[in-house]
């Protein structure tokens, strides 16, 4: 049975897909059956960060109104045979998503996969709350800036109040995914620092992921930051979170350029 | 005054830190509170309509959040027509 997890973070442009599409291809290419799902109806973009734009040929909403079997819109990736893709529409709009809909899909996902992830829209709208509707456990993408700082503690009371986990009175799992992050610029005090952000969001932390070229040139060439370049910073930091979604103790270090050297922030180990 | 800039410049990440503290701080006790306002107003009008019917538009729950204290206002029209009873209606 999968476990479902969204990829939400409340604000746009912080690093969900690219989160989505980093983790999905980390945890296949250990041999896990993953799909993952882009829930950006109208504005979908992990097709394209994965390569696979040209493969759309049935999406999301063609499922969920019976138009297409699931089997039928499932992209399976060229590299990763244990990584799929379920695109959304791009001609459509959210409100073409059913809850009852997206229930059956995720059900049927679940059969299918060890692991489900859902790539929310930004926003706090309908569409990001479908995304993280059935999810057993959230991934909170943020980066260390304000204004990202200031939505993420927006969608951490939505997780707590729209979910069905929230609803049944269970505990939904939450967690902190730092992007973009530049341990020199926070050392310097010109950026907010891991600790600042977690005292303030106050949920576990999942994974550091420092600022890296390396992701606009993975998105450039459709290519997961861990295929494109595996020893690069940030496909290290991607891997390190995935190892702990996959419920490994895996050290808290913010992977750095130095050979060799892992710049050790604290001895903080994820929850 | 240059030296002052500089050191202002370079240490911007407190001042990120406060303002997040203190404005989140505000805005969880709003979300709170709007949870809240919901909640007190369907248990509200599940127990005024016990008695007598009520039109769920024309039930007004507020929260003023004062300095001290603050203040719930419920406000409940209730029509002339409707016959008021002690006897809960079945």
């Amino acid at each position: 049975m999968a476990k479902v997890i969204v990829v939400t973070s409340g604000k746009g442009g912080v690093g969900k897909t690219t989160t989505t599409a980093a983790l999905g291809a980390a945890l296949a290419q250990g041999g896990q059956k993953v799909c993952v799902v882009d829930f950006d109806v109208g504005l979908r973009n992990l097709d394209l960060v994965l390569g696979a734009e040209r493969r759309v040929v049935y999406d999301l909403i063609n499922v969920i109104q019976g138009a297409a079997k699931l089997s039928q819109a499932l992209i399976r990736d060229k590299r990763i045979e244990t990584l799929s893709l379920l695109p959304a529409s791009q001609t459509r709009d959210k409100d073409a998503l059913s809850e009852e809909g997206i229930a059956r899909v995720i059900a049927e996902l679940r059969k299918l996969f060890d692991w489900v992830i859902c790539d929310s829209p930004a926003g706090i709208e309908r569409g990001a709350i479908l995304a993280m509707r059935h999810a057993d456990a959230a991934i909170i993408v943020t980066n260390p800036e304000v204004s990202s700082v200031r939505d993420s503690d927006r969608i951490i009371g939505m997780l707590d109040a729209k979910t069905v986990k929230a609803e049944r009175g269970e505990r939904m799992d939450k967690c902190l995914l730092i992007a973009r992050y530049d341990p020199a610029r926070a050392a310097r005090g010109e950026m907010l620092n891991i600790e600042d952000i977690l005292e303030i969001l106050s949920i576990p932390l999942l994974g550091i992921i420092p600022e890296s070229d390396e992701v606009l040139r993975a998105s450039n060439l459709g290519t997961p930051v861990t295929l494109s370049n595996a020893s690069s910073i940030a496909a290290r930091a991607y891997c390190d979170a995935a190892r702990r979604l996959n419920g490994e103790d895996v050290e808290m270090a913010i992977p750095s350029d130095r050979k060799g050297l892992l710049v050790k922030l604290f001895g903080r180990r994820a929850a | 005054m240059t030296l002052f800039k500089f050191a202002k410049r370079r240490g911007s990440a407190p001042m990120a830190r406060e303002r997040l503290q203190i404005l989140l701080e505000y805005e969880r006790c709003l979300t709170n509170q709007s949870d809240l306002v919901t909640v007190l107003r369907e248990e509200i009008i599940a127990l005024v309509d016990r008695y007598v019917t009520v039109d769920r538009d024309k039930v007004q729950v507020r929260v003023d959040r004062g300095e001290a204290v603050s203040t719930l206002a419920v406000d409940i029209e209730i029509p002339n027509a409707t016959p008021v009873s002690v006897a809960p209606r079945t």
